[in-house]
């Protein structure tokens, strides 16, 4: 089972990573951290250069800079794998569907959390962030993107075979992921250490649930 | 033929642990309100074939996918001893990897070793196509690999759908030779198709036999 799990979760790595060229477009990870860079890059653009109101709001840019990213692998994490049998092909061979998730979320969050929070030094430099805030948001991003990467995947396993999954997908990741936002982006605030415990807390719970109901998902969309 | 000599050689990836058997008893499929098969029974023990037959539309990939338990039975029971090989329309090979790695992913998971991908790509002549990558593979191509992918299995239990769909007639000699291989070592082979099939004393199973009559339908 174990030996499975590595198994799945290497070539989820191969494909994100473009190594050998992936099926989903080589290094389908590097879109998502531009898309994020992109959004660090233009909000200075649009309130003007002034470093005390970019050091006040840059925190939560960043938050929602990194929410939005993460819409932006969920239509090839699924419905790829289910056009090509892969699925099928797993569950013959006595995979859970539920396994298939976690290897999936492992998989993606590894293509997704470390590449982002790299990414996010660079943003909190764009945004005039001190090196107190940056800890700050790095440690949030550690605890909230493991859970992006799970609810990207149970979205994924959801809207596989829809119509205009993709679109629809962004709209399901974003209010589910409301709670992240809320405690990352508040545990910025001077004073208010409690933010980054409910993030944790939050995070856990949908890093758990997650895979459970993209399994679910995933068996139900087989009929 | 002298690649075959070298395959026996060297590569033994039919083989599995213990005797395959495969039955199932008043086996029914209902899909989207419409009972497309009811009562199919049979009964194969190692080293057997069955031949679905039917023309299309008929229920022959839904019975595959109940049998392979990627679909609920309606009714009825099966039973199956030793792992299964599901071979569909669909290859499963990453079409950016070369061919040898994508197939290895599936080695990997069957636990047969990186080696016998040589051996299994000779079986179907695609052994000069080892680095190339599976898109760039014709349709007939893909076929043979999928089949690469079966005889890599370790699985007692083939369920073929269509195998010689887009095969010419060479390679469908050779699906012969692979599916007789098979059962000499204990192995089962259940093909369905429309077409007839290189298998040697297979039992036939004419599905259109099993597909009640409008009136006998029963309600969703």
């Amino acid at each position: 089972m174990i030996a499975a799990l590595g198994t799945l979760i290497r070539r989820e790595l191969m494909l994100a990573f473009g190594l050998g060229g992936g099926a989903r477009g080589s290094a389908g990870f590097v879109m998502p951290i531009i898309f994020f860079l992109a959004v660090a890059t233009i909000y200075p653009f649009a309130v003007g250069p002034d470093a005390q109101l970019l050091g006040r709001t840059g925190g939560g840019v960043i938050w929602v800079a990194a929410l939005l990213a993460s819409i932006l692998p969920i239509d090839r994490l699924v419905q790829a794998d289910v056009d090509q049998g892969m699925i099928d092909q797993y569950v013959v061979r006595g995979l859970s569907e539920e396994l298939i998730a976690l290897a999936k979320t492992i998989g993606h969050w590894l293509s997704f959390g470390p590449p982002l929070m790299l990414a996010a030094v660079i943003s909190a430099g764009l945004l005039g962030q001190s090196a107190e805030q940056l800890m700050i948001v790095e440690i949030g991003l550690a605890c909230a993107t493991p859970a992006l990467a799970a609810l990207g995947v149970m979205i994924a396993a959801l809207t596989a075979g829809l119509r205009h999954g993709a679109a629809l997908g962004g709209l399901l990741l974003l209010p589910l992921a409301v709670p992240l936002l809320i405690f990352g982006a508040g545990s910025l605030t001077p004073g208010s250490q409690n933010g980054l415990l409910l993030l944790a807390a939050a995070s856990l719970l949908l890093t758990v649930i997650c895979p459970i109901a993209a399994g679910a998902a995933i068996r139900a969309g087989r009929e | 033929m002298a690649q075959d000599a070298a395959i026996s050689k060297g590569f033994d990836a039919n083989s599995f642990d213990g005797g395959a058997a495969l039955a199932c008893t008043g086996l029914a499929c209902l899909r989207g309100g419409r009972m497309l098969f009811r009562g199919v029974t049979f009964n194969l023990s190692a080293g057997e074939a069955l031949h679905v037959t039917g023309p299309n539309g008929l229920g022959k990939s839904s019975l595959i996918r109940v049998l392979a338990g990627l679909l609920p039975a309606y009714a009825g029971e099966v039973t199956a001893t030793g792992r299964m090989a599901l071979a569909d329309e669909k290859v499963a090979l990453d079409a950016g990897q070369p061919l040898a790695r994508a197939l290895m992913h599936w080695t990997r998971l069957d636990g047969s070793a990186d080696a016998d991908v040589t051996g299994a790509l000779a079986g179907v002549d695609l052994a000069h196509l080892a680095d190339v990558p599976v898109r760039f593979l014709s349709t007939g191509q893909r076929k043979r690999a999928l089949l690469a992918r079966i005889s890599l299995s370790r699985a007692g239990i083939w369920l073929l759908d269509e195998p010689a769909n887009g095969l010419d007639t060479a390679s469908i000699a050779r699906l012969g030779m692979l599916m007789e291989r098979h059962r000499a070592g204990g192995g089962i082979v259940l093909a369905a198709s429309h077409q007839p099939l290189p298998l040697d004393g297979a039992q036939t199973l004419p599905l259109a036999d099993f597909v009640p009559a409008p009136e006998a339908e029963e309600p969703a």
